[in-house]
């Protein structure tokens, strides 16, 4: 009969019977997607914050992304879950001297923000298409599940008048700005989770909810720049193949052009970000080093021995040097600036990985180490769940929300398609 | 407030009622804040009796064991052994002898050897206990071949 | 008649009256009175092992895992014996196979995936077992932790785990700086030692109480002077595990050793 944890976890001297790797890749994923959805949100909130023009087309794009990957957040921790099926009981009877109870909560505010926001964002072109999707006769069966969605995303509301537009207006700024906080509180309070758990040596920093957030905005921009470049490119081809106005840009120069502005742009951002966090995550290990507690012994073997690949080569050189040196390199070109997001967004995977799983990899003994073997072919809905199966799925299903969305609010130039 | 822009708002009041609502009928009734305050007593006040009623598997009484087993009991009582609960040998007794009839005895080297594998740790309890290297020692004979475990002095050999 | 003077001076005597029995029930609270320790007056349950007197037997595992039906053969178990050996070059050589339940039957320490490691009987200076169980802290920071309720500390101190609640995060193992914690393999929640709360409330002692024939474990009511664990821990010098977390642990040890994990 097999524990939990024991399929996955090599133990080498001193190990507490107990002991395995109870938090595996499910949670790496986790604030690594939770991560990306606040980023994303950030980044669409400076523009509609502090005007940052030239985000505009970036700033709807990244909030309609943020919303597909907010639910998202939630499935590794349903999937980590033993008893998935009461996952409901953190509504129910939350424990708030728990940092997990919290989480139903804030993590509820925070998709209550950004549905709202898209919706005033979207309000004119929703009341549009009930309308004239009203007035159409003989409706297809898609058109007629159209019409029923946008009729009940209209909330009733169908003054589109200049002064309510205006109104919408107002009110995406008032939500984008309570966004922040609160994206940045999402998402500090995952590092919360971790930081707080004194029982755990590498975790246990105040230092832990602000690295989140930084790596988080970091990753969030990366995930937004390559997201960006694969639709604007997928759009660059349609409009060689067919001048038809499927597209708000013309011709392919056209759309070019805007490309990589708005790529020039992020990356600054993106860039700016990295650099807080690297100082932060530098600090604690500095810091860490030089105050050399009773646990310094045992982390340092992890950190500068056991996980040295995973921390120095994987995350800081080719998760953040890299992608800096690429992004720094004058002539930032699309495709430079797609590699260097791909680069990032490893970096901050990384980092989660080395926070969550090296956490784990030294026994409270502090003389013992456990290894994690993530289950690449699964055996079992376990091995399928905290193994590469279930990386895979939770990876995957933010870009399937993405194109459901986009089916619904379409991402880009939207005011000229609609009739 | 008669304004649109108070729509998603009502949306979110209407979930929050919704949610307070489940909750009334899926929490259980004793479910609350109990005498260890909200940070370690919050809880379903049932769940300790649920607790309290699992089943009881040993009685480690070795006087429970005396009326039907004297012979051995008597033995054994003089000896270095007597510290022993017959229960760690002959396993545990739960209604016995109604549920099970017959209790099923543990005779191989290993139970012997979990104190009489010499280990002569200093400062340890192990170091007074006789002890043995079971590859020197006539291995691949049961022990209770030679000694008796309700007489284990070397005079009680067989 | 009375005046209106009257009126609110009766009113407040009243008032006065009324807040009286109120404040003076506060005062006399029992519960109130022994907030220190928690609970009813009387009753905290508290263990003390003596790690001089332990053989490394591991018949207290074997009781536990029958007796709270955790699986024989799952590797993990509520209460486990750990060895240490301390040899002249002052390395520290530690193991606790199958959580001990079937003892110390070699003199090989167990490393895991790195194999055996043999010791000689010349290079030992010290070497001891101890036993493990649930400190049942005084601020158990997995109950602290539990997002939902499942894991909470009962009137008389024992931390147990409510199985039709547990939503299986894993946050509380993550918690426990004592490892005592793990998944159940057959109910798949959070699984911990309970102090045997269905036999100790019956006035049994625990089953690994109950199966130690040297007597290295011991539990009793720390709230009861004259109970001969409560005794020892107030007249004998104690040591209780990784007090730095500021969990308050109540399982106290005699013999305990800088080395002790």
């Amino acid at each position: 009969m097999h524990v939990h944890g024991e399929l996955w976890t090599l133990k080498e001297f001193f190990v507490l019977p107990n002991e395995y790797i109870y938090w595996s890749v499910q949670i790496v994923m986790y604030p690594f997607m939770t991560g990306l959805v606040a980023g994303a949100f950030v980044l669409s909130s400076l523009y509609h914050v502090f005007g940052i023009k030239q985000l505009k087309d970036m700033a709807r794009f990244a909030l309609v992304f943020s919303f597909a990957l907010l639910p998202v957040a939630m499935v590794p921790l349903q999937m980590h879950l033993q008893q998935p099926q009461r996952g409901i009981e953190v509504f129910m009877t939350p424990h708030f001297t728990s940092a997990i109870a919290a989480f139903g909560i804030v993590f509820s505010t925070y998709g209550a923000i950004v549905a709202s926001e898209i919706w005033f964002v979207y309000r004119k072109y929703i009341v549009e298409m009930a309308l004239s999707l009203r007035k159409k006769m003989d409706k297809t069966l898609s058109e007629k599940v159209l019409h029923l969605v946008y009729t009940v995303l209209t909330l009733g509301a169908y003054d589109i008048s200049e002064e309510a537009l205006h109104k919408d207006e107002k009110a995406v700024k008032v939500l984008a700005g309570i966004g922040i906080p609160v994206a940045c509180f999402l998402h500090g309070y995952a590092g919360f989770i971790f930081g707080s758990v004194k029982a755990n040596a590498l975790w246990m920093t105040p230092l832990m909810p602000v690295i989140f957030i930084m790596s988080a905005v970091v990753s969030g921009i990366a995930l937004c720049i390559l997201t960006y470049t694969i639709t604007m490119e997928i759009k660059k081809f349609r409009a060689t193949r067919s001048k038809s106005s499927y597209a708000l840009y013309q011709s392919k120069e056209e759309i070019k052009g805007v490309e990589l502005h708005e790529i020039r742009m992020t990356s600054k951002y993106l860039v700016f970000f990295m650099i807080f966090a690297i100082s932060l995550e530098l600090l604690d290990l500095i810091f860490r080093g030089y105050t050399a507690v009773k646990t310094w012994d045992i982390l340092r073997s992890v950190i500068y021995g056991r996980d040295f690949t995973d921390i120095f080569v994987l995350q800081y050189g080719v998760g953040n040097l890299l992608p800096f040196i690429l992004f720094l390199i004058p002539g930032l070109t699309v495709r430079r600036s797609a590699v260097a997001s791909i680069l990032v967004l490893f970096g901050v995977f990384m980092m989660r990985w080395n926070v969550v799983i090296g956490g784990q990899s030294f026994s409270l003994t502090f003389d013992g180490y456990m290894h994690y073997v993530m289950p690449i072919i699964p055996t079992s809905i376990e091995t399928f769940k905290e193994g590469l199966g279930g990386v895979l799925t939770v990876a995957a299903l933010p870009f399937i929300l993405f194109w459901i969305l986009s089916k619904i609010f379409p991402v880009f130039g939207f005011e000229k398609t609609a009739h | 407030m008669k304004s649109h822009v108070w729509r998603p708002l009502y949306v979110v009041v209407a979930l929050v009622i919704l949610i307070l609502a489940v909750r009334m009928f899926y929490v259980p009734k004793d479910f609350g804040i109990w005498e260890r305050g909200y940070m370690y007593g919050f809880h379903r006040k049932g769940s300790e009796n649920d607790w309290k009623a699992f089943k009881v598997k040993y009685k480690f009484d070795n006087e429970d064991c005396k009326d039907c087993h004297s012979d051995k009991y008597e033995s054994i009582i003089k000896t270095p052994h007597a510290i022993i609960k017959c229960e760690n040998c002959h396993g545990p007794e739960l209604d016995h002898p109604n549920d099970p009839p017959k209790l099923t005895v543990d005779k191989r080297r290993e139970l012997c050897l979990r104190c009489h594998y010499q280990l002569p740790y200093p400062t340890s309890g192990r170091a007074n206990i006789m002890g043995i290297d079971p590859e020197k020692h006539n291995p691949g004979v049961e022990c209770v071949m030679c000694h008796n475990p309700h007489n284990p002095t070397l005079e009680g050999l067989k | 008649m009375i005046t209106r003077r009257q009126f609110l001076a009766n009113t407040a005597k009243g008032l006065a009256g009324l807040a009286l029995p109120a404040a003076a029930f506060e005062i006399i609270d029992p519960k109130k009175l022994f907030a220190d320790k928690g609970g009813k007056p009387g009753l905290r349950w508290a263990f003390l092992v003596d790690t001089y007197k332990c053989v490394g037997c591991g018949l207290c595992v074997k009781a536990c895992k029958i007796e709270n039906e955790v699986p024989y053969d799952a590797k993990v178990s509520r209460t486990w014996v750990e060895r240490y050996v301390i040899t002249k070059d002052g390395k520290l050589h530690a193991d606790s196979p199958m959580a001990a339940r079937d003892g110390f039957t070699t003199s090989k320490i167990d490393l895991g995936d790195r194999g055996f490691e043999d010791i000689k009987a010349e290079d030992i200076t010290k070497a001891f077992f101890v036993p493990k169980l649930c400190n049942q802290c005084e601020k158990p920071p997995c109950a602290q932790v539990c997002p939902v309720g499942a894991t909470y500390q009962t009137e008389d101190g024992v931390v147990l785990v409510d199985r039709t609640w547990c939503i299986g995060c894993g946050y509380c193992i993550m918690a426990c700086p004592y490892g005592v914690r793990f998944f159940h393999p057959v109910y798949h929640v959070a699984e911990k030692c309970t102090f045997c709360y269905h036999r100790i409330k019956k006035g049994l002692k625990t089953a690994c109480v109950g199966a130690c024939p040297f007597g290295a474990r011991m539990i009793g009511n720390i709230k009861d002077p004259d109970d001969p664990v409560t005794k020892i821990i107030r007249t004998q010098r104690v040591g209780v595990l990784k007090s730095e977390y500021g969990t308050e642990p109540q399982v106290y040890y005699i013999g305990l050793d800088e080395e002790v994990r």
